[in-house]
């Protein structure tokens, strides 16, 4: 049964799609941001530690989804990695919780430099529908610097390849 | 759903916890509000729901914990987000509030080390701290410590506008956001009298079954996974993403965020929307059934399913478990069926039901349920009824509605009161996760620590939805 499926499998060839054009307005806005220095030292692999500091797990399907095997993230050298000390980005989503402020930070601290912060969601970008709530501290950016965002209520995974291609190209060319 | 509803003494209230306890009824939900607490019930086997109210003096209640500890995390959120203090609770800890130290309950004995995991985990997953006390490799406790997703949206709920409240409700469990969105609307339509259009009705349930179909193939790959066994997962996760395409189709968004609203669905089926979903079921129909002969014959993969991460029948009927993880365990309930809303009363399918309660009992279950979801949206797009799928809600209280509805992982719970000038005065959501929870304590009790990855997903309980 298995060797059925695996031997379809190899012969059928890949079923992964063409990936979108990065995003033209990201790029712009992270141009900026990213020094030379850095672009020499990562070339074209990023590694991404996800950070949920609040959201209502929409963001986290979504980014899920690009590990599938029709959006394929690894072929552009960015994977998701299990530690914040082997990352260069981190994927933060939610409203940032008061309960997770802490950890959020901790995690941004253990991360070496340089590094990232990609804000994903409507609820990164200011708290969302989750805005004025006294259990959250607000959008991302009220905890870290965030040179990034990504948005949507939940970005599809084709907008979070535009934005995250976007980042890739503007560290390494 | 117009449950009767009744204001209780506290004889009456100890006695529903006396009753709970005698398992003759199963606890539903229970939840606060400053000067009073309120409890969701359901006799046994009947499933007939009722709601009681205690008046608080001083806000202090009858602690129904003592009697039935699946009430014992509810009257901590109590206190935490209504100021309510249950009286003779066995557990005073804080629970969705933090801040400052939090004592764990203690293991003692030779040898034991604990393992504290979280809140930030290894994978893409919400955030969670376990507590594991683990001898060698099997662990003797595991304590979990949830809240850091909690968001507030009890207190966004008040005072908030219908419209509003339905997005927040959307979004309080991402993975179950038509659930979410259909117990909410339910209950608003209950407490105002709207009476939906059939259609809406039906594509209320189509929307419903396409989101149990996604999670349920996202977790069946998902536990695959955590055995190490990709090709499922890439299988699974493939079949997924189509489901989520047909439903951006049918409804122009991938999960159905905001398609359910108070007096029936934002949209209608897009015209290109039966044949999308006729592809759908085709395409499964063709690929899923090898799918589950791979998993039911890799020996090294039921090897790791079977028998591990065992809940009892005991437990599951005590704490009253929805979903696959009380169906797995052998109870056999299910909120389509009763106490039931439309249009199910008009459908056919099955409520499979095993008694085995470890990792491969619930796969198995959410296998059946991928068929049976199947055979809904076939039934569904046959017989969908003509007619418009909105009516407006005119939203002149006050008035009080409940609901009951199966999300993929369980019954969700909705209760709303409605104020004079059309304004949510309190709402309360009860995600199947609050009776799922303390079970994966149970269950992973006498497991090895490496076995804990399956038999979480194989729950998989939502944080958020938990959190609020």
């Amino acid at each position: 049964m298995t060797s059925r499926l695996l031997l379809r499998n190899f012969v059928r060839g890949p079923l992964t799609e063409a990936a979108p054009a990065a995003d033209d307005a990201a790029l712009a806005e992270l141009a900026a941001r990213v020094n030379q220095a850095s672009r020499a030292r990562l070339g074209r692999t990023l590694s991404i530690r996800e950070v949920d500091a609040g959201s209502c797990n929409g963001c986290e399907l979504e980014i899920h989804a690009l590990n599938n095997v029709l959006y394929d993230l690894e072929r552009f050298g960015l994977r998701f990695v299990a530690s914040p000390r082997h990352a260069d980005v981190l994927l933060v989503t939610g409203p940032v919780t008061a309960n997770m402020r802490e950890a959020l930070e901790r995690t941004y601290h253990a991360t070496p430099d340089p590094k990232w912060v990609v804000a994903v969601g409507d609820c990164a970008r200011n708290g969302g529908v989750f805005a004025g709530s006294a259990a959250c501290v607000g959008g991302v950016s009220a905890v870290l610097p965030v040179d990034l965002h990504i948005p949507g209520c939940p970005p599809s995974p084709s907008a979070l390849l535009k934005g995250l291609l976007a980042l890739l190209e503007s560290v390494s060319t | 759903m117009n449950w009767p509803a009744s204001v209780v003494d506290q004889d009456a209230w100890e006695q529903a916890g006396e009753r709970l306890h005698s398992g003759e009824l199963s606890l539903v939900s229970l939840w606060g509000e400053p000067g009073c607490a309120h409890m969701a019930v359901m006799e046994n086997p009947s499933n007939e729901l009722s709601l009681l109210r205690f008046a608080c003096e001083a806000n202090h209640f009858p602690s129904i914990g003592r009697l039935h500890p699946p009430a014992i995390r509810l009257e901590r959120a109590m206190r935490d987000l209504a100021g309510l203090e249950s009286e003779g609770s066995p557990d005073t800890r804080p629970w969705l509030r933090h801040g400052g130290p939090y004592p764990f309950l203690p293991a003692e004995g030779e040898s034991l080390h604990q393992i504290p995991v979280g809140p930030v985990h290894a994978g893409i997953i919400e955030p969670g701290h376990f507590r594991f006390t683990a001898n060698g490799e099997t662990v003797v406790r595991l304590e979990e410590r949830l809240g850091y997703v909690h968001k507030g949206i009890d207190s966004l709920m008040a005072g908030a506008s219908l419209e509003r409240a339905a997005l927040l409700a959307g979004r309080v469990s991402g993975d179950s956001t038509v659930g979410y969105a259909l117990a909410f609307s339910i209950a608003v339509e209950a407490a105002l009298g709207a009476q939906v259009p059939p259609r809406a009705k039906w594509l209320r349930a189509l929307a419903a079954e396409l989101e149990r179909l996604a999670n349920h193939f996202g977790d069946i790959g998902a536990v695959c996974n955590d055995a190490s066994f990709s090709i499922m997962h890439a299988s699974c996760g493939l079949l997924r993403e189509q489901v989520l395409r047909a439903s951006n189709a049918c409804f122009g968004h991938r999960l159905m965020m905001d398609c359910v609203v108070p007096g029936g669905t934002r949209l209608d089926l897009a015209a290109q929307g039966e044949r999308e979903l006729r592809g759908l079921i085709d395409l499964v129909r063709r690929r899923f059934p090898e799918l589950i002969d791979l998993y039911e014959n890799t020996a090294s993969l039921k090897d790791r399913t079977v028998d591990t991460g065992i809940l009892s029948p005991a437990l599951a009927q005590q704490f009253a478990a929805g979903g696959y993880v009380g169906r797995a365990s052998g109870r056999r309930f299910d909120a389509r069926r009763a106490p039931g809303y439309a249009p199910y009363d008009e459908l056919k399918f099955e409520v499979p039901v095993v008694q085995a309660g470890d990792v491969n009992a619930r796969v198995w279950i959410r296998i059946q349920e991928v068929e049976q979801s199947l055979a809904l949206i076939e039934q569904i797009l046959g017989q969908l009824p003509p007619g418009a799928v909105h009516i407006p809600v005119s939203a002149a209280g006050p008035a009080e509605g409940a609901a009951l509805v199966e999300g993929f992982r369980g019954d969700i719970f909705a209760w709303i009161r409605i104020g004079a000038e059309g304004r949510v005065e309190r709402c309360h959501l009860r995600d199947p996760s609050w009776f799922q929870w303390p079970l994966l304590e149970a269950a992973i009790e006498g497991n090895i620590v490496a076995d804990f990855p399956l038999c979480n997903k194989s729950f998989n309980c939502s944080y958020s939805g938990h959190d609020l």
